[in-house]
C-alpha cells in the first residue's frame, strides 16, 4: 500500500509541476502553446477506456483445505492515458468483488510518468509493469514481480504480471542501450500463500492449504531493501542480444526462519539471451546464474542453493493461423551435496529440475477464435500443469473465455504436482470500452 | 442534318485523335510496368504516415472496425522496407504496437514484433505464411505489406485506353491459393486499379479495387479500397486518412525503443 501511495504521490507531484510550469509562461505563449495543443493532440489527448469482466471458476477435485469455488469476481478496470507536450501520464487500476474471500478490492496496476528528457533516454517513474527477456511463460532474468497466484486461479494472463513502483531509465545508443531499474522497496511476487491455492508444506510434509497460511518476513525497508536490476542490449541484424544484472532478493519464498517464517533471502542473478530468426522460425536461449547470497557455499538448509538456469526455445507457424512453440529449460543446483548434508528430514530436490514446455495456438473464424494449450512438463518431477484456453470475440467490444488450469504428479511435493487439488475450470466475459 | 453530321463526325474524330494522344507510346514491356506499380503501390516518397480504418464486414453482415496509425520507411525504392503499426481500435488491442522489417529478397523472411502493453511484452511473431489474413479482415499480409514481384511471372494480356492488364501466374503455386491474378494498372498514374484473383479451378473469388484515389504531395495514393471475398460474401473497406510523404522519419524509429513506446508521429 506504501508503495501505491509513493507512486500516487510521484505522480502527483510531478504532474503538478508540469502544470505550474505551464502556468508560469507568460500569456501570448500560453496562447500559442493552447493552438499548438489543439493541433498536435486535438480531443484525443486524454484517453479513458477499461474493461468490465465477470470471471467465474471452480475446482474440479475435492479439496479439504479451500473451497469449492476458485474464482468468482466482478472487475472494473480503468485505464487513462494522458498526453502533456512533454510528459505521457499513466493510470490504470481495477476495482474487483471477489465471492471467494468476500471482500472487494482496489489494484493499482500502473500510475506513472514517462518522458524523454534527452535525444537518447527514456525515463518512466511510479507503479509500472516490466518485462524483459525471452521466455515464454518461463523466466529467467525477468525478476519483476509475478502474480502466480492469478495465473493458476485462472485469471487473464496479464495479471501474471504484477506491478513494480520502480523508475526506469533506459539510455540509448549505437554501441549498446542499457535499461536501469531501481526498485527502492523489495516488491515481492504474488505467491501462493495456502488462502487461494494448496500447496506442499514441507513443515509437515503434507498438502496444506486455509489451514496453514504462509507467513512471510519480507524485507520492506525503503532505500535499503531495495532491488537494482539492468540490462544492457543491442541488436545485431536483427539477432537481439543482451545481457542482465539483478541485485536483490528471491522473488518468491525461498528459506524459512528459526521461528517459521517463510523469508525472501538476498539473490543476485547475472545472465544473458538471445533471439533470432532460425531456419523458418524464432530460437532463443537464455541462461542466468541465481547466486544466493545468505547461502553461499548451500549448506545452510534454511535457505535455497545457488542455480543456473538455461532455457532454449524455438518457435514456428506450423500452418496458417497455426503456431507451435517449444521450450526446454532447466535448473541446476550449484552445491549438491551440501544440500543434501544439510537437508533437515523430508523428501530432497532433484539437483535438476527438467521443463519442457510446448504452446500450440489455432486461430480461427476470421481470427475471432483463439485456441489455445500451453503445458509444463517435467519430466525429472514426473507432473505437469496444462492450460488449455479457448476466447472468442463475440463484437470487438465482447469477448468470451473458457479454460483451464490442471495440475498433476506422482510426488505431492514436486512443483507442479503439488497443485494437484487446484486444478480448475473458468469461463469469464469481458466488455472492452 | 448534314452539318450536324460534320459536327459529330469531327467530334469523333478529334476524340480520337486526343485518345491517341493519351494512349502515347503505351509501354510494352512488362517488367517496367510492374516495376512501376509497385513502386506507387507500396514506395511512394521516402517515407509515410497515414491514419487507417478498416471495416470489416462478414458473410453474416456483422461488422468489425480496426484503426491504426502505420509508419513506413523505405531504404530504397522495391527494395527493404519498415514498418510500424499503432493500433488504436478496438480497444482490446489499443495502444499495441506492431513492427516489421520487411526484406524484398524472396528467400529472406520479414523479421516481425508485437509489442504487448499491458504485460510490458515484446514478442518476436515467427514468420508466417503471408497469405493469413491481416488484423482478422479479408485484407491480407500480402495485401498491406506487398508482394515481392520474384514471386510471379508476369504477362500484359491487354492494353486499353485506361489500362494496363497484367497477368501474374505464381512461380510456385503451391504456396497460394489462387492460381494467377490479373492487376489492372491505370496507365496515368500506374496505380493498381484492380485485382482480380482466380482459383484453382479458374473461377474469380477475390478481387481488391481502388475506389477512390487522391494526389498527395505529388504522390497518387489510393485513399479508399475494398477488397472482397465472392466465395464468402466478406468484405473488408480500409480508408486511409492523414496521408503525409517525406515526415524524415529516423531508421532508429523501427528499434525496440520506439516498439514499448512509440513516437508521438505515431500515436496521433
Amino acid at each position: 500500500m506504501r508503495g501505491a501511495i509513493w507512486a500516487c504521490v510521484t505522480a502527483v507531484v510531478l504532474w503538478g509541476a508540469g502544470v505550474a510550469a505551464q502556468e508560469s509562461a507568460p500569456a501570448d505563449t500560453a496562447v500559442e502553446e493552447q493552438s499548438l495543443w489543439e493541433d498536435l493532440f486535438g480531443p484525443t489527448d486524454w484517453a479513458l477506456h477499461g474493461f468490465y469482466e465477470v470471471r467465474a471458476g471452480y475446482r474440479t477435485r475435492k479439496d479439504p483445505y479451500q473451497k469449492d469455488m476458485s474464482l468468482m469476481e466482478t472487475r472494473l478496470q480503468v485505464d487513462v492515458d494522458g498526453y502533456t507536450d512533454w510528459a505521457d501520464l499513466k493510470f490504470k487500476g481495477d476495482v474487483y468483488g471477489d465471492l471467494v474471500d468476500e471482500e472487494g478490492h482496489f489494484d493499482l496496476r500502473e500510475a506513472n510518468l514517462f518522458f524523454r528528457p534527452g535525444d537518447a533516454i527514456d525515463v518512466k517513474i511510479g507503479r509500472q509493469i516490466l518485462t524483459w527477456g525471452t521466455g515464454d511463460l518461463i523466466f529467467i532474468n525477468d525478476l519483476f514481480p509475478k502474480d502466480w497466484q492469478a495465473f493458476f486461479i485462472g485469471r487473464d494472463t496479464e495479471y501474471l504480471k504484477a506491478p513494480s513502483d520502480a523508475a526506469k531509465v533506459s539510455v540509448f545508443s549505437d554501441a549498446v542501450n542499457v535499461d536501469f531499474v531501481y526498485t527502492p522497496q523489495f516488491d515481492s511476487d504474488r505467491h501462493v500463500t495456502g488462502e487461494r491455492l494448496s500447496y506442499w508444506d514441507a513443515n509437515v510434509q503434507r498438502l496444506a492449504g486455509r489451514d496453514r497460511i504462509v507467513h512471510t518476513d519480507k524485507p520492506d525497508r525503503w532505500f535499503r531493501d531495495d532491488e537494482f536490476a539492468v540490462r544492457v542490449y543491442k541488436n545485431v541484424d536483427n539477432v537481439e542480444l543482451a545481457v542482465y544484472g539483478y541485485w536483490g532478493y528471491w522473488k518468491s519464498p525461498a528459506g524459512q526462519s528459526l521461528s517459521g517464517a517463510a523469508l525472501f533471502p538476498d539473490l543476485n542473478v547475472y545472465g544473458a539471451s538471445a533471439r533470432g530468426t532460425v531456419g523458418e522460425g524464432i530460437g532463443n536461449v537464455e541462461f542466468g546464474y541465481y547466486d544466493s547470497d545468505d547461502d553461499p557455499g548451500g549448506d545452510d538448509g534454511r535457505i535455497d542453493n545457488s542455480q543456473l538456469r538455461f532455457l532454449v526455445g524455438y518457435t514456428q507457424e506450423l500452418a496458417k493461423d497455426f503456431t507451435a512453440g517449444m521450450q526446454y529449460y532447466v535448473e541446476h543446483m550449484m552445491d549438491y551435496s551440501a544440500y543434501r548434508a544439510s537437508l533437515m528430514g523430508g523428501r530432497a530436490r532433484d539437483q535438476n529440475r527438467h521443463v519442457v514446455t510446448l504452446r500450440l495456438t489455432q486461430l480461427m473464424m476470421n481470427q475471432n477464435l483463439r485456441l489455445s494449450l500451453f503445458t509444463y512438463y517435467s519430466p525429472s518431477d514426473e507432473d505437469a500443469y496444462i492450460r488449455p484456453n479457448l476466447h472468442y470475440k463475440a463484437t470487438d467490444n465482447l469477448a468470451l473465455e473458457l479454460g483451464a488450469n490442471i495440475f498433476f504428479g506422482d510426488e505431492p511435493h514436486t512443483f507442479f504436482a503439488q497443485f494437484q487439488n487446484d486444478t480448475n475450470v473458468y469461463a469469464a466475459v469481458r466488455y472492452t470500452f | 442534318m448534314k452539318r450536324l453530321m460534320m459536327a459529330v463526325l469531327s467530334v469523333a474524330v478529334l476524340w480520337t485523335t486526343g485518345l491517341a494522344r493519351a494512349a502515347e507510346e503505351p509501354l510494352t514491356d512488362v517488367q517496367q510496368i510492374v516495376e512501376k506499380a509497385n513502386v506507387v503501390a507500396y514506395y511512394q516518397g521516402d517515407d509515410g504516415k497515414a491514419i487507417v480504418e478498416m471495416k470489416i464486414t462478414d458473410k453474416d453482415g456483422q461488422v468489425r472496425e480496426r484503426r491504426f496509425v502505420i509508419l513506413r520507411k523505405d531504404q530504397a525504392d522495391g527494395g527493404d522496407q519498415k514498418y510500424f503499426v499503432y493500433f488504436q481500435r478496438p480497444a482490446d488491442v489499443r495502444r499495441m504496437t506492431y513492427m516489421v522489417h520487411k526484406h524484398a529478397a524472396i528467400d529472406k523472411d520479414d523479421d516481425r514484433w508485437l509489442y504487448l502493453p499491458s504485460l510490458d511484452l515484446i514478442k518476436r511473431i515467427a514468420a508466417g505464411d503471408k497469405r493469413t489474413s491481416f488484423v482478422g479482415s479479408h485484407f491480407l499480409y500480402e495485401d498491406v505489406s506487398g508482394r515481392s514481384l520474384a514471386e510471379d511471372t508476369h504477362e500484359l494480356v491487354d492494353t486499353t485506353e485506361q489500362h494496363y492488364v497484367v497477368k501474374n501466374t505464381p512461380k510456385k503455386p503451391d504456396t497460394v491459393e489462387f492460381s494467377y491474378f490479373t492487376v489492372a494498372i491505370d496507365r496515368k498514374t500506374f496505380v493498381p486499379m484492380k485485382m482480380e484473383f482466380y482459383d484453382k479451378n479458374g473461377t474469380l473469388y477475390r478481387v481488391i479495387e481502388s475506389k477512390k484515389v487522391e494526389k498527395i504531395q505529388d504522390f497518387y495514393t489510393v485513399t479508399e479500397s475494398v477488397v472482397r471475398d465472392l466465395k464468402s460474401g466478406g468484405k473488408t473497406e480500409m480508408k486511409f486518412t492523414d496521408v503525409q510523404y517525406n515526415l524524415g522519419l529516423d531508421d532508429d524509429l523501427f528499434s525496440e525503443r520506439y516498439l514499448r513506446r512509440p513516437p508521438r508521429e505515431a500515436m496521433r
